[in-house]
């Protein structure tokens, strides 16, 4: 037993711990008060820390977790045999390898059980036949259900997330014989998002029958840190099979891109709630031990005239206060975790990484920290209570010092107010100190209501924002590897006039994506060119506008920083000798392509002559049309070519709902400690002065006008704190979400286009006689809007991110195929363009 | 020569630099004396009794209590000096509500190390001296104000202080409770305890005090010997 725990069970034997132990258990209201602020405390600062920590790299954490696999491996099996892919886990270099796998492309459609209609294609799945989760490399976490098993089961890739399947969900495969149905029994996360779904080894054969197999291998090596050196490693395996064995890869740097730009979008909420909630416990726990130390002055005066010495009062009220924080802390670590389950859940979801969980040292910390709080906040007060004159402890411990509030007492009765509300109203001077507190703890609450309802509001635009990539309803895709090679290439300008031919069709543009060079930039830069009604595409604007006509780009926050450009500035592109100069006219809220895509007009790329098709067509429907009969009559005219549509199934409803119920979490944590912490203030104030308030009421005080001044005690010091908190949590909000700053000094329509500022509103009233703009026709494939102002004014505002004003001194070179194929068709691997 | 258990020699007190609360006080008691302070509101007599308990230090002058020098003592030792040669009653009893009436009694020998039996023992022939033994098990709050004085009482005795002092030891009680305690007082001084009392309650001064002096303004103004009971 080590000597501190000796030392407190002497004292707990001594009088001391007599003190102690009837100080706590004949106490019981605040020691139930302490028990429970503790453990509410120690439950949020779990959360918080849990979730802090969660929030930093959650990629590199998932990953490091999964040992996920570094270099994901594509083969033929007409090249190599699985023996011969077997024996290239003894690569050098390689320190883990899974596999090999057999997989497969297949094109299912949605049955039942998903969140969309069924019959709707769900583009190219990746399906590998695997036998477990498990394995040195890319152990995958299986969320719920169990592995696959047998035949005719299948356990789908939540990283996918758009399609929303649940346990007992249908997929159907049309294109094999049969018409295959497959059964969901398994939800599972790969981080490395190594494959879509998962069957069985004899399932995958099964569906396989009669093609060549191919075959995945998941890689760990001893250096693959860098693109350099993934490549020094991919090339190894390369060398080590029969040429053309190895068909593609997938680096696990191009996986970390795509999550860290989506995670980044909600680390500075749930770091600015988690840094709320821990500091809202430090503040109430130092609040309730405080209190609850400085209102048992009187009785360490008696204490005290009794023989006991100063530090004996220290030593004895520190124990008092740690038997219910101790208790309190236990329970609250309990309650934290179980309440991480949930709230992790959620974080998991917004951040599309695998399971996240509170690490024990985070228990430890928390514990060890609270203690040291509830220690050190019972400390000063009992150090002050024992160093008081014991007379004046005995006399004066029921009753505020003389002479505070009289001011205040004075101006209040010259109000228009009754007595009881003019006295409740002065109450609060009369201890300063301990209104102080309350006003801290309601002013906590307060920002962490006003921060949360800001939040509840910015998320949806947020996600909005970060979705600016398509429409959101159908995207057609165009390409050779679409479907296979039998069927015929149609041409964009088909595709164009069956999109625009089609009833439900409303606004449409198509993006084709390549690689080119940029002026002062080392490696490839991603650049996006857009065809069509290009003013509906436009993306969230942090300053500039959206670009009108050929030769203007739109740029992210962190090209801008990379490059030392800004708005008005020209960059040169370059690819095979070519050039092409094209003006920055806007700072564009985008995370894709790491932060540094160009968006430009298509033919503002002609100069380059890369001839790139357009690949992807995104379509809003008019509003009531039917998206799986759309969708359908749409695949009825590409029959038999290389084009397909398919609904928009992104996760940004699921996203959103789990960043809610997350702030909603955190906020009613942070209101719950607040409440506990003034209610607990509030009883102390009101049997402090029991005394006062006999007075009053043998004077003539009814019930009411008494409850009437507790109430108003309380209420301006509520008054003071929301009018100061709710500002502080705007301003917070503004904070995380710098768009609220940027737009008050810049604008960026008025600014950069010099219009006028009732062009730049966001919207007008309309005046009388006014005539409203017919909306665009669709379908005016190449068309570019002769009217940058109107294009400019199509522009909507919304909140933006605080992910904008990330370092830009990181700068990776995007992935490379293996193949060298840049401007390859998009397929369900990709991520998010 | 008998040394005096009290020996106040010029003591003042001045709060907040207004009027002195004690102006040059000197006072000795012999043991075995039962002092009352006698004198209006203010006039020091609280003050004093606060000196000789170590509980308060005068401004200038010395204190002597049993031959220690209280005014010089830090805070810790003014603690263990109060345990081993003080017992104080005060009007408003100052009972810890949350112990139990045995334990409050028991407080002090613990404070002082006595061995638990022995505490024990001595508690049980206190209160059973005191006739507060039924409520040994009982919290303060039960009792009524003459009987939480006795448990007081009991509790200042605990350590066999040679010093009783008594702070308006009646000023909170009714009248049947005010004579229990007046009785007892006496009988405790008959005894041989050394007490000094406080009070307003001359009853009380006539009835238990050996001898009473009287403060006005900080001053003693008269200094008597009470008529033998």
């Amino acid at each position: 037993m080590s000597a501190t725990a000796q030392r407190g069970k002497r004292s707990l034997k001594s009088p001391l711990g007599r003190i102690v132990r009837s100080g706590v258990s004949r106490r019981r209201v605040q020691a139930i008060v302490m028990t429970l602020t503790t453990a509410l405390s120690a439950a949020a600062s779990v959360l918080a820390a849990g979730l802090l920590v969660g929030s930093q790299a959650p990629f590199q954490h998932a990953f490091t977790a999964q040992h996920g696999s570094q270099l994901t491996a594509q083969f033929t099996g007409a090249k190599a045999s699985m023996a011969q892919l077997a024996s290239t886990a003894r690569v050098a270099g390689v320190t883990a390898a899974a596999g090999p796998y057999a997989t497969a492309s297949l094109h299912p459609v949605t049955d039942s059980g998903a969140s969309t209609p069924p019959g709707l294609p769900m583009g190219q799945l990746t399906v590998v036949g695997r036998p477990g989760p498990g394995g040195p490399s890319d152990d995958v976490d299986l969320m719920s259900g169990t592995w696959a098993t047998g035949p005719g089961q299948i356990v789908m890739n939540t990283q996918g997330g758009g399609w929303g399947f649940g346990l007992g969900a249908h997929l159907t495969l049309p294109d094999l014989p049969g018409d295959p149905t497959m059964t969901v029994v398994g939800l599972a996360n790969s981080v490395s998002n190594t494959a879509d779904a998962w069957v069985t080894p004899a399932q995958l054969g099964a569906l396989t029958a009669g093609t060549t197999p191919e075959y995945q291998m998941l890689y760990r090596f001893a250096h693959a840190a860098t693109d350099t050196q993934v490549d020094a490693d991919r090339s190894a395996i390369a060398a080590a099979l029969p040429a053309g064995a190895l068909t593609g890869t997938q680096s696990w740097l191009a996986v970390q891109l795509a999550a860290d730009g989506k995670t980044r979008a909600f680390v500075p909420f749930v770091a600015a709630f988690g840094i709320l909630a821990l500091a809202m416990s430090v503040l109430i726990v130092g609040i309730v031990v405080s209190g609850a130390v400085s209102s048992q002055i009187r009785r360490i005066g008696i204490l005290k005239s009794l023989g006991f010495t100063p530090a004996q009062v220290v030593r004895a009220y520190i124990l008092q206060a740690l038997i219910p924080a101790l208790a309190g802390a236990g329970l609250g670590l309990v309650a934290g975790n179980l309440l991480a389950i949930p709230a992790l859940a959620h974080a998991e979801s917004a951040y599309g990484t695998g399971t996240l969980t509170i690490p024990v040292w985070i228990d430890a910390a928390v514990a060890a920290a609270l203690l040291a709080l509830v220690t050190a906040a019972a400390w000063v007060p009992a150090l002050r209570a024992g160093q008081l004159r014991t007379v004046d402890a005995i006399a004066v411990g029921r009753t505020p010092a003389p002479g505070r509030g009289r001011l205040a007492h004075r101006l209040a009765n010259r109000l228009p107010l009754s007595r009881p509300v003019a006295i409740g109203l002065a109450n609060p001077f009369t201890r300063p100190g301990r209104s102080g507190t309350m006003t801290s703890a309601i002013l906590l609450g307060a920002v962490a209501v006003a921060f949360a309802a800001g939040l509840a509001t910015s998320l949806g635009d947020v996600q909005n924002a970060l979705h600016r990539d398509k429409l959101g309803d159908v995207t057609v895709a165009v390409g050779e590897g679409l479907g296979g090679a039998k069927l015929t290439p149609v041409s964009p300008k088909q595709v164009t006039a069956d999109i625009a031919a089609q009833p439900g069709t409303s606004d449409y543009y198509a993006t084709s994506q390549t690689q080119v060079g940029v002026a002062g930039v080392t490696g490839g830069v991603p650049v996006v060119g857009y065809t069509g009604d290009t003013a509906v595409a436009a993306y969230q604007m942090i300053a500039g506008s959206w670009f009108a006509a050929p030769g203007q780009a739109v740029v992210p926050t962190r090209f801008l920083k990379a490059t030392g450009t800004t708005i008005g500035d020209s960059i040169t592109l370059t690819e095979a000798g070519h050039q092409a100069r094209l003006r920055i006219t806007g700072e564009a809220l985008d995370t894709h392509g790491d932060g540094m895509q160009i968006l430009t007009d298509q033919s503002s790329l002609d100069g380059l002559r890369l001839g790139p098709e357009p690949q992807r067509f995104s379509i809003r429907l008019k509003p009531g049309t039917n998206l799986a009969d759309y969708v359908h009559a749409l695949n009825a005219k590409f029959s038999s070519t290389n084009a397909q549509a398919q609904p928009d199934t992104d996760n940004r409803a699921t996203v959103i709902d789990a960043m809610e119920a997350l702030v909603a979490l955190l906020t009613l944590m942070i209101v719950a400690v607040a409440g506990l912490g003034v209610l607990n203030l509030v009883v102390l104030d009101t049997r402090q002065r029991i005394h006062d308030l006999g007075v009053f009421k043998a004077l003539g005080m009814s019930p009411g006008q008494t409850i009437a001044m507790v109430l108003t005690s309380v209420a301006g010091i509520g008054l003071v704190a929301g009018i100061i908190g709710v500002p502080l949590g705007v301003i917070a909000h503004n904070y995380v979400t710098p768009h609220g700053q940027r737009r008050r000094h810049r604008h960026p329509l008025r600014r950069h286009r010099g219009l006028p500022p009732a062009r730049t509103r966001r919207t007008r009233p309309r005046r009388p006689g006014h005539r409203p703009r017919r909306r665009r026709a669709p379908g005016r494939l190449g068309r570019q809007d002769a009217h940058p102002e109107r294009l400019a004014h199509r522009i909507t505002e919304v909140p933006v991110l605080g992910w904008v004003l990330v370092d830009a001194g990181r700068r990776r070179p995007p992935a490379r195929d293996v193949g060298g194929r840049r401007n390859r068709p998009p397929t369900s691997r990709d991520p998010p363009n | 020569m008998i040394t005096p258990i009290i020996d106040v020699t010029d003591a003042s007190k001045t709060y907040d630099a207004g009027t002195p609360a004690l102006d040059q006080v000197s006072l000795t008691v012999e043991a075995g004396e039962a002092l009352a302070v006698l004198g209006p509101s203010g006039s020091g007599k609280s003050t004093l009794l606060n000196m000789i308990a170590g509980l308060d230090r005068p401004g200038s002058g010395q204190v002597t209590v049993d031959g220690v020098r209280v005014d010089e003592l830090s805070e810790a030792a003014s603690a263990r000096f109060r345990r081993e040669r003080i017992g104080m009653v005060f009007q408003f009893f100052n009972l810890l509500d949350d112990l139990t009436v045995l334990d409050n009694v028991l407080l002090p020998a613990r404070l002082a190390g006595m061995p638990a039996a022995r505490a024990r023992a001595r508690a049980g022939e206190l209160l059973a001296y005191l006739r507060a033994d039924r409520h040994a098990r009982a919290y303060p709050g039960r009792l009524s104000g003459g009987e939480r004085q006795r448990v007081a009482v009991a509790r200042a005795l605990m350590n066999r202080p040679p010093l009783l002092l008594a702070d308006e030891p009646t000023g909170a009680l009714d009248t049947a409770s005010g004579e229990e305690v007046r009785q007892l007082l006496a009988e405790l001084n008959r005894d041989g305890q050394t007490i000094v009392l406080v009070t307003h309650d001359t009853a009380l001064a006539d009835a238990c005090a050996t001898r009473s002096i009287e403060l006005v303004d900080g001053r003693i103004v008269r200094d008597t010997a009470a008529v033998a009971r």
